[in-house]
């Protein structure tokens, strides 16, 4: 058996953290061959090939790739998804927009969102907001998945892989890439952070998520929210954690002013430890909370800021 | 141009699951059933387009059972033409594969040749996220996935999506699918005279024979298990004690 994962990369770099926990999963259903596509994957494909566990890496540098676009990269998949058995790569966006459609293009099902691998055929996942995991066996030849990286451990590095390049050229006309809105940050990423500091409606506006912003600066934590508070314009878009945003499971989640809806725990539950700051004492977060604190978040923060 | 929009009847998002005892799934038996809330949000944005003039008609459809009727009068309701209902199940319980939903919505594609095709992002029963893009694929069509902003200009739109980082823009040529995020809109809700009325628009209804779709699952259920359930911890009474037990655990 043979296993395609494909790379997540951003600007030129490999998303080493979800990349190295997809191949986790995948690296005992047999040899794996990393893709990495986009314009300057060279660093990005030496990165993948240090990974252990990685039999191969493949870079296809065509600057038709570097977007990530799911019409040219599906096609891309497509042109070599013959030599394997199972498709694969970490749950981001773009392979939540890709797969499907390779899937698609292959007339096989997609499984989405892996938190298990049980045999080479048989996978679970989650279904309903995390509220039910369901154990499915696929009849498809190729099997094309979808891994959720809060339940892997990463890979360590000290392999050392072949590159190859591919000189695969992108060819589809049907989309073309516009611009990126990208926040610039310099807090960890939130899919891969040790620490998160959320907020949620309680937190009122987009003013006082200075409050949240603080307390996660001193903790050297990533900043999230919930859908709440991003519907209300107090946070941005990418900070949502939830069924329908960000899944996340770092050491330490502090949700403040989080009422704890079956949609937001869908995403966090997995943490560690959890803390939850809210004047409710009934939310439902304290019921999946370590370490509970009901008082004013606009009181607790700034003390608990002062206090770390 | 023609929008279709194909909509889930789904169970309520504010129904609490529960997974039955022998592992055989959820129990939908006598549970309020909605309209998939990013389907909400697709039907509303067809209908801005064509409040905007940018859409003639607009068409939803849903395959499932036969009381996604419902869901279609709601669609129809808010304000969509008229609506087609595919049935394909018989059991509430049997959820068709997106696979086999994106070959039946092809085929209902090839009659009504619409322009556009606007549907949710995901499904909030089984997660999956594929529907839209198995489709775009089936049809060679473009696909701009998690829209936050649609911009209709002549034979293409530009479509903000929500991605990891934040927003990306991509312009795809029409005809096209865009899947739905959150922010994409507000849906309305329908008011009483056009629920009335709704009950007098044109509802087709079609069979997967009729159709020759093979919906065989692809994905076997061995079973559906309960998630590990977290234990509440402690409350604690101050932000001192709430440091000290962090200091004391080793976790700050």
């Amino acid at each position: 058996m043979a296993v395609l994962l494909l790379a997540e990369v951003s600007d030129g770099k490999l998303a080493t953290d979800a990349v190295s926990k997809a191949l986790t999963a995948v690296k005992d259903l047999g040899s794996v061959t990393v893709l990495v596509a986009g314009q300057c994957s060279e660093a990005a494909a030496a990165e993948a090939a240090t990974l252990e566990g990685v039999a191969k890496v493949l870079s296809a540098a065509d600057h038709g790739f570097s977007r990530m676009l799911a019409e040219p990269v599906a096609d891309l998949i497509l042109s070599i998804a013959g030599d394997y058995t199972h498709i694969a790569a970490a749950a981001t966006t773009n392979a939540r927009n890709i797969l499907p459609r390779v899937a698609g293009l292959l007339d096989v099902m997609v499984i989405s969102d892996v938190t298990a691998i049980v045999d080479a055929d048989t996978f679970e996942r989650p279904v309903y907001a995390g509220n039910a995991i369901q154990t499915v066996k696929s009849k498809d030849t190729t099997k094309i998945l979808t891994i959720r990286t809060t339940s892997f451990d990463p890979s360590a590095k000290g392999g050392a892989a072949t590159v190859e390049r591919l000189d695969t050229v992108a060819m589809s006309d049907l989309s073309e890439w516009v611009q990126n809105e990208v926040a610039e940050s310099d807090r960890p990423e939130l899919t891969s952070a040790e620490i998160i500091v959320s907020g949620g409606r309680g937190v009122g506006s987009e003013e006082n998520f200075a409050i949240v912003e603080k307390l996660a600066d001193k903790l050297g934590a990533a900043v999230g929210a919930s859908r709440a508070a991003v519907d209300s314009g107090f946070a941005p878009n990418d900070w949502q954690i939830g069924q329908t945003g960000k899944v996340v499971a770092p050491n330490l989640y502090v949700a403040v002013g989080i009422s704890g809806a079956i949609q937001h725990l869908a995403g966090m539950k997995d943490s560690k430890v959890i803390i939850a700051i809210n004047k409710d004492e009934e939310a439902p977060i304290f019921q999946v909370a370590d370490y509970g604190l009901v008082a004013d978040l606009f009181d607790a923060v700034p003390e608990l800021t002062e206090k770390l | 141009m023609k929008v279709l929009v194909p909509v889930k009847r789904v169970i309520d998002y504010n129904v609490k699951v529960r997974v039955k005892a022998d592992g055989a799934g959820v129990d939908l038996t006598n549970v309020k059933m909605s309209m998939n809330p990013f389907d909400e949000i697709a039907v509303e944005e067809a209908i801005r387009m064509k409040e905007a003039g940018k859409a003639t008609e607009v068409v939803a459809v849903s395959i499932g059972v036969k009381q996604a009727q419902e869901t279609l009068r709601t669609a129809l309701a808010m304000g969509a033409d008229r609506a087609i209902l595919v049935e394909a199940a018989d059991d509430v319980h049997t959820d068709i594969e997106p696979l086999a939903v994106a070959k039946i919505i092809a085929k209902i594609v090839e009659s009504e040749q619409p322009g556009l095709i606007v549907l949710g992002k995901q499904a909030i029963d089984n997660d999956m996220c594929s529907t839209g893009q198995m489709l775009a694929a089936l049809l060679g069509w473009p696909q701009a996935t998690n829209a936050n902003t649609v911009e209709i200009n002549g034979d293409s739109a530009v479509v903000a999506r929500e991605v990891d980082g934040g927003l990306q823009t991509v312009k795809i040529k029409l005809p096209a699918i865009i899947t739905t995020d959150l922010r994409l809109n507000e849906p309305r809700y329908a008011s009483l005279p056009n629920i009335m009325k709704a009950k007098k628009k044109r509802l087709d209804l079609k069979t997967i024979v009729e159709l020759c779709v093979d919906v065989t699952p692809r994905l076997e259920i061995l079973r559906t298990s309960e998630p590990e359930t977290r234990q509440a911890g402690v409350i604690v009474g101050s932000v001192e004690e709430l440091v000290a037990k962090l200091k004391e655990k080793g976790i700050v």
